[in-house]
C-alpha cells in the first residue's frame, strides 16, 4: 500500500515537472511570441474601436 | 484614459454598476464591523452583555462580510466587466447575471440575520448553514456558466489572461464550496459535518487556504492583469510571464492549507508537505506581483499624478510583503511562535487590507466614471486622501499586530527553570493591551476613507453625465 502510493507520488512528481517545463516552452517559443503580444492588447482593443467610430483624438 | 460608456451600448455594464455600489456598502459595513470588534478587544463592555453583539457572533459575521460581500462584490463586478470587454461582447445572459446580483445580496442578508443569532456551521469561512449554502451555490453555478458562456462567444481570438485567473478563481471556489459544505442537515438551521476529526481539519483547511489562494488571491489577481495595465495606459510587463504565473500559482496553491494545522493531529508527513508547497508559493507570487509592478516600468512618474494608479501598486507592494511572510511563517519553527497569536491576525490584514482592498478600491475608482459616464472622479483630491488613510490605516494596524504578536508568541512559550509557564494568559492579554487600541486606531483611518470613497463615488453619480473633466492631479499632493 505504501509502496503503492510513493510510486503514484512519484510519478505524478515528475508528470507535473514535465508538464511545467512543457508549459514554459510554450510560453517563451517565438513562435508564440506574435499571438502573445495581441492578446496583452486585449484591454485597449475595444478602445481602439471606440475612437475610430468616434473618432476620439486620444492618440 | 477613460471612456464613456455609451460609446459601447452592447455591454451589460447595470450588473456592473449594481455589484461595484454594493462593493463600497458592503465595504463599509463590513470593515466597520471590524473596527467594533477590534473595539470589544480592549473594551469588552461593549457587548453590552448582549449575546448576538459578542465578539464570537460578531467576528464570522466580520469575515463573511470584508470577504464575500465586500471582495465578493468586486470580484463579481471586475469579473463581469473585464470578460466583456476584453471578449467584445456582451455578457452571455442577462437574466443569469441579475440572479447571480440578487443572490449573492440574499446570501450576504442571510448571513447578517443568521451568524448573530449564533446559527453557524462553526466551520471558519464557511461559517453559513446549509439552505444558505445551496444558495451559495447554485447563484456560484449561475456565475460559472454566464463567465464561461461569454467567453465561449467572444468575438476576439485570444482569452486574455485575466481571464484564466477570473476562470480559475470561480471553478475551485466551486469545488471547494460545495466539498467542504457537505453536511448532513438535522433541522434548517443545524447540520453536521460529513467529515469527522482530523479528516474534517484537513478539509476545513483545504477550503480555507484555497479561499485565500483563489477567492482573495487569483481573484483579484485577474483584477490586477486587467486594471494595473489599463490605468497605466500600457499592456503588461510580460504576457509570457503572466502564463507561468498563471499555471505554477494554481498548481501550487491547492497543496498549501495543511500549514494551518501545524502540530496538531494531521499526520507529520501532511504538515510537512504543506509547509514545502507554501514556501515554494513564493516564487509564483513575486512573479505575478514583479510582473504587475513593472507594468509601470519607463511610466513611473504617473504614480506621482494619479491616485488610483498609486492604489493599484501599493497593493501589489502589500501582496508581495504578505506573500513573502506567508510562506515563512508556514515554516513549523516560525509557525511554532506565531500560530495562535495577533502575528496571524496582522499577517491576514497586510493581505487583505493592503492587497485585496486596495486592489479592489483602485479597481472601483477606475471603473465608476466610466460606469456613470463621466471622465474622471468628482474630486481627484478625496481619491488622494483616501490613499493616504487606507495606507496609514493598513500600515499601524499590521505594526500593532506585529508587535502584540511575537510579544504574545514568547510570552506563551518562556518557561522557568523548573518547567512552569513564566507569564500566565491574562498577563499577555495585559501586554498586548496597548496594541490592540493601535489597531482599533488603524482601523478607524480605513473606514473613513471607506467614508471618504463613498461622498465621491456619491457626487460623481450624480453629477450631470459627462460634467467631470479628467484633469491632472496636480494638485494633489
Amino acid at each position: 500500500m505504501n509502496m503503492d502510493q510513493g510510486i503514484v507520488g512519484s510519478i505524478f512528481t515528475v508528470v507535473v515537472f514535465i508538464s511545467f517545463i512543457g508549459i514554459v516552452w510554450w510560453a517563451f517559443s517565438s513562435r508564440n511570441k506574435q499571438r502573445f503580444d495581441e492578446a496583452a492588447n486585449l484591454p485597449f482593443a475595444d478602445e481602439a474601436k471606440e475612437e475610430n467610430i468616434k473618432d476620439k483624438q486620444e492618440s | 484614459m477613460s471612456e464613456i460608456s455609451q460609446a459601447q451600448p452592447d455591454y451589460n455594464y447595470k450588473v456592473v454598476r449594481q455589484f461595484t455600489i454594493m462593493t463600497i456598502v458592503w465595504g463599509i459595513i463590513g470593515m466597520g464591523l471590524g473596527v467594533f470588534i477590534a473595539a470589544q478587544l480592549f473594551a469588552p463592555a461593549l457587548n453590552f452583555d448582549t449575546p448576538w453583539l459578542t465578539f464570537s457572533r460578531l467576528r464570522p459575521l466580520h469575515t463573511n462580510a470584508v470577504i464575500f460581500a465586500f471582495g465578493g462584490c468586486a470580484l463579481f463586478a471586475t469579473s463581469y466587466y473585464i470578460v466583456q470587454r476584453t471578449c467584445q461582447v456582451r455578457l452571455f445572459s442577462d437574466k443569469l447575471a441579475a440572479f447571480t446580483f440578487w443572490g449573492w445580496q440574499a446570501v450576504i442578508v442571510l448571513a447578517v440575520v443568521t451568524l448573530p443569532f449564533g446559527l453557524t456551521s462553526t466551520k471558519e469561512y464557511a461559517e453559513l448553514e446549509w439552505p444558505i449554502d445551496i444558495l451559495i451555490a447554485l447563484v456560484w453555478i449561475a456565475y460559472i456558466i454566464n463567465f464561461f458562456g461569454t467567453l465561449v462567444i467572444r468575438k476576439v481570438s485570444h482569452i486574455y489572461v485575466a481571464n484564466w485567473f477570473l476562470g480559475a478563481f470561480m471553478l475551485t471556489v466551486a469545488v471547494l464550496h460545495i466539498g467542504n459544505s457537505m453536511a448532513i442537515p438535522v433541522s434548517f438551521t443545524k447540520s453536521y459535518s460529513l467529515y469527522a476529526g482530523a479528516v474534517d481539519a484537513m478539509m476545513q483547511w483545504w477550503y480555507g487556504h484555497n479561499a485565500v489562494g483563489f477567492f482573495l488571491t487569483a481573484g483579484f489577481l485577474g483584477m490586477m492583469y486587467y486594471f494595473v495595465p489599463k490605468q497605466a495606459g500600457r499592456p503588461v510587463y510580460s504576457y509570457r510571464l503572466s502564463i507561468i504565473h498563471f499555471w505554477a500559482l494554481i498548481s501550487l496553491y491547492i497543496w498549501a492549507g495543511p500549514h494551518h494545522l501545524h502540530y496538531t493531529a494531521l499526520p507529520d508527513w501532511t504538515q510537512s508537505l504543506g509547509m514545502v508547497m507554501s514556501v515554494i508559493l513564493f516564487v509564483p507570487s513575486w512573479g505575478g506581483m514583479i510582473n504587475g509592478i513593472m507594468t509601470l516600468s519607463g511610466a513611473w512618474h504617473k504614480l506621482r499624478t494619479d491616485p488610483v494608479l498609486r492604489f493599484l501598486i501599493v497593493s501589489l507592494s502589500f501582496y508581495g510583503m504578505s506573500t513573502f511572510e506567508g510562506p515563512m511563517m508556514a515554516i513549523k519553527t516560525v509557525n511554532a511562535l506565531s500560530h495562535y497569536t495577533d502575528w496571524t491576525i496582522g499577517h491576514v490584514h497586510s493581505g487583505a487590507l493592503g492587497w485585496v482592498a486596495m486592489v479592489s478600491i483602485g479597481s472601483v475608482y477606475h471603473l465608476i466614471p466610466v460606469l456613470f459616464g463621466q471622465r474622471a472622479m468628482y474630486s481627484t483630491t478625496l481619491v488622494n486622501v483616501h490613499f493616504w488613510l487606507a495606507t496609514i490605516g493598513v500600515v499601524l494596524y499590521i505594526v500593532a499586530m506585529w508587535i502584540s504578536g511575537v510579544l504574545q508568541g514568547l510570552m506563551w512559550r518562556a518557561v522557568n527553570a523548573d518547567g512552569t509557564l513564566t507569564y500566565s494568559f491574562v498577563e499577555s492579554l495585559e501586554a498586548s493591551k496597548p496594541f490592540y487600541v493601535v489597531r482599533f486606531i488603524g482601523g478607524v483611518f480605513v473606514v473613513v476613507g471607506m467614508l471618504v470613497m463613498a461622498y465621491n463615488t456619491w457626487k460623481t453619480i450624480r453629477a450631470p453625465k459627462g460634467s467631470i473633466a479628467a484633469e491632472p492631479a496636480a494638485q494633489a499632493a
